[in-house]
């Protein structure tokens, strides 16, 4: 009896956004009085920091600071039309909304701003400080904060904008399956190293290693939180989870979190990543999802880990102890 | 546009709503309270399958604080299917079940009491007369004639392309002639693969507190992951016009798809409607664990025809999906999940069924990789596999059947935004993995370049 080490990889692609298309988001942006800008959605943030993305965006977009940049979601009255966040489509579908919507608003604060800097609108530029400038002549400029004032005591204009992104639905062919079911991919490999208990059949995870390629990365930390959490997410999947430790049998369904077995804080193994970027064509800054795609590759390369580690090959998740033990014993 | 021209998108800024997550600030479902709510608990099915002969609420109606009881002849459209909104049908799936329960922990009636404790012990208390029927748990068991039939048109699984006037029983994928190419394969790979169900166990359980408005609207405070799609499906359900509801989320509590079924909040506008008071209808840990959908358990028969050289030539798959009781987002995630069954590879004959299968389960739903996560499964332990058989390392085999772009897929999209090679070598250099340079030379962009 021993503890025997292994390694595996695995590499996978996935795809963004909902199947077969079909799945619209839309994005109002308007300014107020005193030039911050507000974003209008009906999108939910899950936790992985979709108001935040979707500010920087909008923020991007427009030229402005990122602190004026408002986001008000969630409101079915307030907010147009999302699909909804799921299928690792929101920084996608929405992120492209923002930004259409931001240059129908950007438009409006230029030719306000050209108004009152007495130039043409195609010779200025934003700073993302705040201000806004003649291409060239720093000394003639002006704040966004006075544009939106001018915008709406002066000139009686709203600066504002619309934006929608939808990939239109496409059908499946029946006799064939031919099929367009993704916008772009994001990719992944990982390598994952692996303790195997003999005696136990426990499998301990010591590192999970992995290189990301996402398109672009909005917010690189909030990308590092989808990374850590979906590791872990992915290596509880290949070892502990499981509502029908018998399936198909329904016995021992668990109730709660005394018997749902789950990978706790002293589970967690050394999570590390690259990201690559290679920006998408449809993306908004190049943007790929994400949020799916780190559950993925951690489950095969920890169990090709498992049969590097003590040469058992297990097809069936989760890789309990007890099937660790019993694949030990068939092999001898 | 470079990442040196950007100027925020790029930047880690702090997320806005961090410091309320940790410190216990951030407004969930539970911190949502208004005066004179009532709590809704369900009555479910005990059995996995049966007839529903009766429900007796007279002792229910006993426990202080029980104020009233819904059946499904309350509800004004029972029958529905989540996915109607973009097509897909038909309806099968009961709000509260009417003549029959097709799994253990079924929504049979809904008891609305002054308190949780109350509604609790009336639900309890209400008695069911249900002739039980044989149920069946396993997808391949399901197929087989003679077992329990569980749906209106005849058969345990989807249909397929009714809307093209055919009538399949699974997702069919067909790409060259994959007999020809195991006739040409060197070696046959056959394997089974098999995935567990499992929960999404999000912090936040799953709720919603609807409120009548004094202007004759419901305001529906929800952590769905998508309001209109619960607006919209809820308003089809009780057949009240769109503009009555009025929904309001925000940051949900851990979502992983498990709340993207609309299962709370049609019933709890109902119940609200029906009293004209605030309800709350929130799953306790339990109710998140076994009767919130789950993970779908899938098996996967793999069979690949591949070269001595490593290259992969053909590859059929039959692969089962336990969608449990009801359709909810099944149908949908079989057909991405037949669009990935290749995994990322260039493989030219393919062949695939992909079943959606009914059982005597907790239905199962969207999940984070919504049928592709036991594809890659399936996909990388198989890879493996054949390395091992043809005697090729484990990365030399994925760079020899990497797809790039302008690749064609087994679903006749052309292969665009590819960077498998990429994340591979970018892998390898972190992990110390030496690649030989043929390998490292190789590029997604690149179809002349040629493994070895």
């Amino acid at each position: 009896m021993a503890k025997k080490r292994g390694t595996g990889m695995a590499a996978v692609n996935y795809p963004t956004g909902m199947n077969l298309g079909g799945d619209p988001s839309q994005a109002l942006i308007h300014a107020t009085t005193t030039g911050n800008f507000v974003i209008s959605l009906s999108s939910t943030d899950l936790g992985q920091g979709l108001k935040t993305v979707i500010a920087q965006i909008g923020a991007e977009t427009l030229g402005v600071p990122f602190d004026t940049v408002l986001v008000d979601t969630a409101d079915t009255d307030t907010g147009p039309h999302c699909m909804g966040t799921f299928a690792s489509r929101a920084t996608h579908r929405v992120g492209n909304a923002v930004m259409q919507a931001a240059e129908e608003a950007k438009k409006v604060m230029m030719e306000v701003a050209a108004d009152e800097l007495e130039a043409s609108a195609d010779d200025l530029e934003t700073d993302g400080q705040g201000m806004i400038r003649v291409k060239g002549s720093p000394d003639r400029a002006v704040s966004v904060i006075d544009v939106a004032l001018a915008a709406h005591f002066k000139y009686a204009r709203t600066i504002s904008g619309r934006g929608m992104f939808m990939k239109p639905k496409s059908p499946v062919d029946p006799d064939t399956g031919k099929m367009d079911p993704d916008s772009t991919e994001a990719h992944a490999c990982t390598v994952a190293e692996v303790e195997v208990d003999t005696e136990t059949g426990v499998v301990t995870v010591l590192s999970l290693r992995s290189a990301y390629e996402v398109g672009r990365q909005v917010n690189p930390g909030l990308v590092k939180g989808q990374i850590v959490g979906g590791a872990f997410m992915g290596m509880a999947h290949a070892l502990y989870e499981t509502t029908a430790p018998y399936y198909p049998a329904t016995d021992y369904a668990p109730t709660g979190f005394s018997d749902y077995v789950l990978p706790g804080p002293a589970e967690l193994p050394v999570i590390e990543s690259v990201v690559l970027e290679y920006p998408s064509a449809n993306g908004p800054y190049g943007v790929k999802g994400v949020g799916e795609m780190t559950a993925n590759s951690p489950i095969p390369a920890i169990v090709n880990a498992i049969y590097n580690a003590v040469g058992v090959r297990i097809n069936d998740l989760p890789v309990t102890p007890e099937k660790v033990l019993r694949a030990l014993e068939a092999k001898g | 546009m470079t990442a040196q021209e950007l100027n925020v998108v790029g930047q880690s800024v702090p997320r806005r709503d961090g410091l309320g997550h940790v410190t216990g600030k951030t407004v969930y479902i539970d911190d949502i309270s208004f005066p004179d709510t009532l709590y809704l608990k369900m009555v479910r099915s005990p059995i996995h399958h049966g007839i529903i002969r009766g429900i007796d609420f007279s002792e229910a109606e006993k426990v202080p604080g029980f104020v009233r009881a819904l059946t499904w002849k309350d509800v004004p459209k029972n029958i529905y299917t989540i996915l109607c909104l973009i097509g897909v049908g038909p309806d099968d799936e009961p709000v509260l079940a009417q003549d029959k329960v097709l799994w253990q922990g079924e929504q049979i009636a809904a008891i609305l009491a002054e308190s949780e404790a109350a509604a609790t012990e009336a639900a309890d208390k209400v008695r069911l007369d249900l002739e039980e029927l044989p149920a069946v748990f396993d997808v391949e068991e399901a197929l087989k004639p003679g077992a329990p039939i569980l749906k209106p048109w005849g058969t345990n699984y989807f249909v397929y392309d009714y809307e093209h006037g055919q009538s399949n029983a699974f997702r069919k994928v067909r790409y060259g002639d994959v007999q020809r190419g195991f006739d040409q394969a060197d070696y046959i790979v056959e394997e089974r693969y098999t995935t567990s169900p499992i929960e999404h166990a999000p912090t936040e359980t799953t709720g919603c507190i609807v409120r009548p408005e004094p202007n004759g609207r419901y305001t529906v405070y929800t952590n769905t992951q998508a309001l209109f799609f619960s607006l919209d499906n809820s308003a089809l359900i009780l057949q009240a016009p769109f503009q009555n509801l009025h929904f309001v989320g925000g940051t949900v509590g851990g979502g992983f798809g498990g709340k993207v079924d609309v299962i709370v909040e049609p019933i709890a506008i109902l119940a609200a409607m029906k009293t004209g008071r605030p309800v709350k209808y929130r799953y306790t840990r339990q109710e998140e664990m076994r009767i919130s959908s789950t993970r779908a358990a899938w098996r996967l028969y793999y069979k690949d025809g591949v070269m001595k050289d490593g290259r992969i030539i053909a590859r059929q798959v039959i692969s089962y999906h336990d969608a449990g009781a009801y359709n909810r987002h099944s149908p949908y995630a079989v057909t991405k999940h037949a669009a990935n069954l290749s995994g990322p590879y260039n493989i030219p004959n393919v062949h695939i069924d992909a079943h959606c299968v009914y059982t005597n389960r907790q239905p199962s739903s969207a999940m984070r990789g919504f049928g592709v996560t036991p594809a890659s499964f399936a996909v990388e332990v198989q890879m493996d596999r054949i390395a091992e058989l043809v005697g090729m390392d484990p990365w030399e085999i994925r760079f020899l059947n990497a797809y790039r772009n302008g690749d064609m897929r087994p679903h006749q999209k052309e292969v665009e935004d590819a960077t498998l090679i990429e994340v591979m070598q970018a892998a390898a250099e972190m992990t110390g993995h030496d690649l030989p340079a043929n390998l490292k030379a190789m590029s997604s962009w690149d179809k002349e370049a040629q493994h070895g």
